[in-house]
């Protein structure tokens, strides 16, 4: 049985592609070790108690709360957070489509919601737009931007489909 | 957070072995209860066994025609398992009426059962609680206490247990697999959760080191007539006010088997046998279901903020058993309810 004192645990995270092997102590969560250790300040942090969504992360391709993870527990996972999603001149079509709709105003909750969406659709379980509201209600938006957000994954979905319908 | 140190636990006795052996253990799963509790020092476990790796993520048909699910299956997987989609459609309803996606992708199946009470006080370590601190006074009793029960509480305690799964699974009559120091055991679902009475440090009847290992479902009977409607402050991702699981073995327009378990209301899923044998023979009216919520209400007793879940609780009763007599069941991502 693997065991740690308080002080460090070495693991292995891949996270946006690249395996980084850290020696965290087991009281760090995934999203202080993204922010704070590896400087990926993408993901936000709302509440730290998973009751905003901000923080969404994907783990092996689920999106999770990243303020309620242990890190030393993602051990040999995949981490993808908004960094590794796009970058500027190489957008995922979510982000893109968050730009094209206005999805945003101040924009601290949108790396959650982009990540919440990808999730979501690689989940398949949200075709219409009661599904999707329902299905990303665990991203709240302070701002209050939620058609354009719904707008802008149902622009992506729909293009999804067509691409889908074609081959 | 309080420091602490970390095992990975590779195989069920180990677990078991190291939670039991030490009494400042805890087993950690999703997380997604503990981690949180544990940032605000209400619970300050000296050691976390990291259960996530052990075998226990399979949900498995058993010779009685049902279903055994792992600890580990997350919420999400099994809500939209095909076999309870289709054979136990009040299960997935009620896992899908919880938390958000994002939660129930991390948390599993033994972790939603022992989650602990959202109760304020409870989270608030500068006020009294006798869950959190035995002993040291219940603040919610003449505190703010909207969010609180109106069955079963105790001069200790009347906090309630938060999950929406549970509500389902004491309608199912579900049974709770688990293993301790001493062996495996079964416990029937009803026996699982307890009323706080003068020890309300206990939610369930877990000796420290047991560990949930499965949760067993009956052969299917509830596919048709069924709903599990939750009322709460907003559309979603909010703890219920007051839930109900209903489930009707109909015969034609006759009411067999019933089963009725309300969430929001006690300090565990809230069932009377007795309420539910009224429907027995009889034809759906809304008449009887009153008289079924109000014999499951019998006693209920509200706190102040809390005196408004009686009447809800009692309409609700009287709507879902509707909606289940209907076969129209309460849709979970329309809140529309009809
Ligand atoms: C913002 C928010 C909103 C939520 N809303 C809802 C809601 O509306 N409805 C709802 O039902 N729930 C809701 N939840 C609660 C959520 O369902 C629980 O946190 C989750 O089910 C716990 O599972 P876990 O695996 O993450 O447990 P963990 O946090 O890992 O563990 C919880 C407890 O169970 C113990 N434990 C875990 N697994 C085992 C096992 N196999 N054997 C013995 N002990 C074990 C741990 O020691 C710990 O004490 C919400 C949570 C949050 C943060
Ligand atoms: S209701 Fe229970 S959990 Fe809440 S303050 Fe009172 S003792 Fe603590
Ligand atoms: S910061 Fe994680 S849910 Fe709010
Ligand atoms: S854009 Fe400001 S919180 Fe959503």
């Amino acid at each position: 049985m693997a065991a740690a004192a308080p002080d460090g645990f070495a693991v292995t995270i891949t996270i946006n592609g690249e395996p980084r092997s850290l020696t965290i102590p087991p009281s760090t969560t995934l999203l202080d070790l993204l922010r704070e250790r590896l400087d990926l300040t993408g993901a936000k942090k709302g509440c730290d108690q998973g009751q905003c969504g901000a923080c969404t992360v994907l783990v092996n391709g689920r999106r999770v709360n990243s303020c309620l993870q242990l890190a030393v527990m993602n051990d040999g996972a995949e981490v993808t957070t908004i960094e590794g999603l796009g970058q500027p001149g190489s957008l995922h079509p979510l982000q893109e489509a968050f730009v094209a709709h206005d999805a945003f105003q101040c924009g601290y909750c949108t790396p959650g919601q982009i990540c919440s969406a990808v999730g979501m659709m690689s989940e398949g379980h949200a075709k219409t737009e009661p599904e999707i509201r329902e299905l990303m209600s665990g991203n709240l938006c302070r701002c209050g931007a939620y058609s354009n957000i719904v707008d802008a994954i149902e622009d992506v979905m729909g293009s999804a489909a067509v691409r889908e319908a074609a081959e | 957070m309080m420091n602490f140190s970390y095992t990975r636990a590779e195989t069920i006795a180990d677990a078991v072995a190291a939670v039991a052996g030490d009494p400042d253990a805890r087993f950690i799963a999703g997380g997604t209860n503990l981690v949180d509790l544990m940032k605000y020092d209400v619970m300050k476990p000296g050691r976390l066994v990291d259960i996530t790796r052990l075998p226990l993520r399979e949900i498995e048909a058993t010779d009685g025609g049902g279903l055994k699910i792992g600890a580990l299956v997350p919420n999400s997987d099994l809500a939209y398992d095909q076999r309870i989609q289709r054979d136990y459609p009040l299960l997935s309803s009620a896992i899908l009426a919880g938390a958000s996606a994002q939660l129930r992708n991390a948390a599993t199946t033994g972790g939603n059962l022992i989650q602990r009470t959202r109760c304020y006080y409870f989270y608030d370590v500068a006020t009294p609680c006798n869950k959190r601190e035995p002993g040291s006074g219940c603040s919610a009793k003449t505190g703010v206490n909207r969010i609180h029960a109106i069955l079963g509480t105790s001069d200790a305690c009347i906090a309630t247990h938060p999950s929406d799964m549970c509500v389902a699974l004491a309608a199912l009559e579900a049974v709770v697999h688990v293993e301790g120091p001493d062996g495996q055991r079964t416990i029937a679902f009803a026996d699982f959760h307890r009323l706080p009475g003068d020890e309300p440090q206990y939610d369930n009847t877990l000796a420290h080191g047991e560990m949930v290992t499965a949760v067993e479902l009956p052969a299917p009977r509830f596919g048709q007539n069924h709903t599990y409607l939750k009322l709460r402050d907003r559309l979603s991702y909010a703890f219920a006010l007051v839930s109900v699981a209903a489930a009707i073995e109909m015969d034609g327009d006759v009411i067999g088997e019933t089963r009725v378990a309300l969430g929001g209301v006690a300090h565990k899923p809230w069932r009377v046998p007795e309420a539910e044998a009224l429907l027995k023979g009889k034809f759906a009216t809304r008449e009887l279901f009153g008289e079924v919520a109000d014999r499951l209400l019998q006693g209920a007793k509200g706190f102040g903020d809390n005196d408004f879940k009686i009447e809800l609780a009692r309409r609700a009763v009287v709507r879902a058993l509707t909606q289940a007599a209907a076969g129209a069941p309460q849709v979970q991502s329309n809140k529309i309810v009809n």
